[in-house]
């Protein structure tokens, strides 16, 4: 199962430019709140810019991580 | 007697699931995709999108995914969304909690729903929490 850290460096590495914090908010292993801002982001839609974090997991997202809640802003 | 060839049939043949959701969405203008229902929601997530939606008084259609695990695979094969709950509005995916939570508190849920916001709405720390809904642990009734 991820851990957050290994959840902020995949967002980081595949987002440039991208400056995550995760953390796990039930200690359970498999729920995550995630706060990622980008410049990446800018000129996107609220949808576009989580999609774009939640593609960096594809199916792993609903299965060993059961839930991501985002928070994205434009850098 | 005819019978029908798989090849050629109309996609209603194959995919009544995915149809029925496009229909869904097609004629409700607000419609909620979540666990449970509105009156029993079976997530913390969905909990507290209904009740972003209920302390606008906003009027809305729900549809609870978990009798069958095919309405959530096609919900998300066409929103191009993988969480639940999904929120559409005229036909267009408005987000998921994390969305309509942010858009609750800024004043643009109201807005985009058409219904009166106002200062003195229920503040969102006061709706129900995801995390301690989440202890019900009932999220995949699949019978």
């Amino acid at each position: 199962m991820p851990t957050p850290e290994e959840i902020k460096l995949r967002i980081e590495t595949a987002i440039p430019g991208a400056r995550a914090e995760v953390e796990d908010y039930t200690g359970g292993g498999d729920h995550f709140r995630a706060s990622v801002t980008a410049e990446a982001f800018a000129g996107r839609s609220r949808i576009e810019q989580h999609r774009l974090v939640y593609d960096v997991f594809g199916a792993e997202i609903g299965g060993p991580i059961h839930a991501l809640s985002l928070k994205t802003a434009v850098a | 007697m005819k019978s029908i060839d798989p090849i050629t049939a109309p996609s209603t043949q194959s995919n009544p699931i995915r149809v029925a959701i496009e229909q869904a969405i097609a004629e409700n203008p607000v419609i909620l995709f979540m666990k449970g229902t509105p009156d029993a929601p079976a997530c913390g997530f969905s909990a507290r999108t209904v009740a972003a939606l209920q302390a606008l008084d906003a009027g809305f259609a729900a549809v609870d995914i978990l009798p069958d695990p095919r309405i959530r695979q096609e919900l998300s094969a066409l929103s191009n969304w993988p969480t639940i709950p999904q929120l559409f509005v005229d036909g267009e995916l408005v987000g998921g909690c994390d969305i309509v939570m942010e858009m609750y508190e800024s004043g643009e849920l109201a807005e985009t729903l058409g219904v009166e916001g106002s200062s003195a709405q229920t503040p969102a720390e006061q709706l129900p929490d995801e995390a301690a809904a989440s202890g019900l642990q009932i999220e995949n009734r699949l019978s």
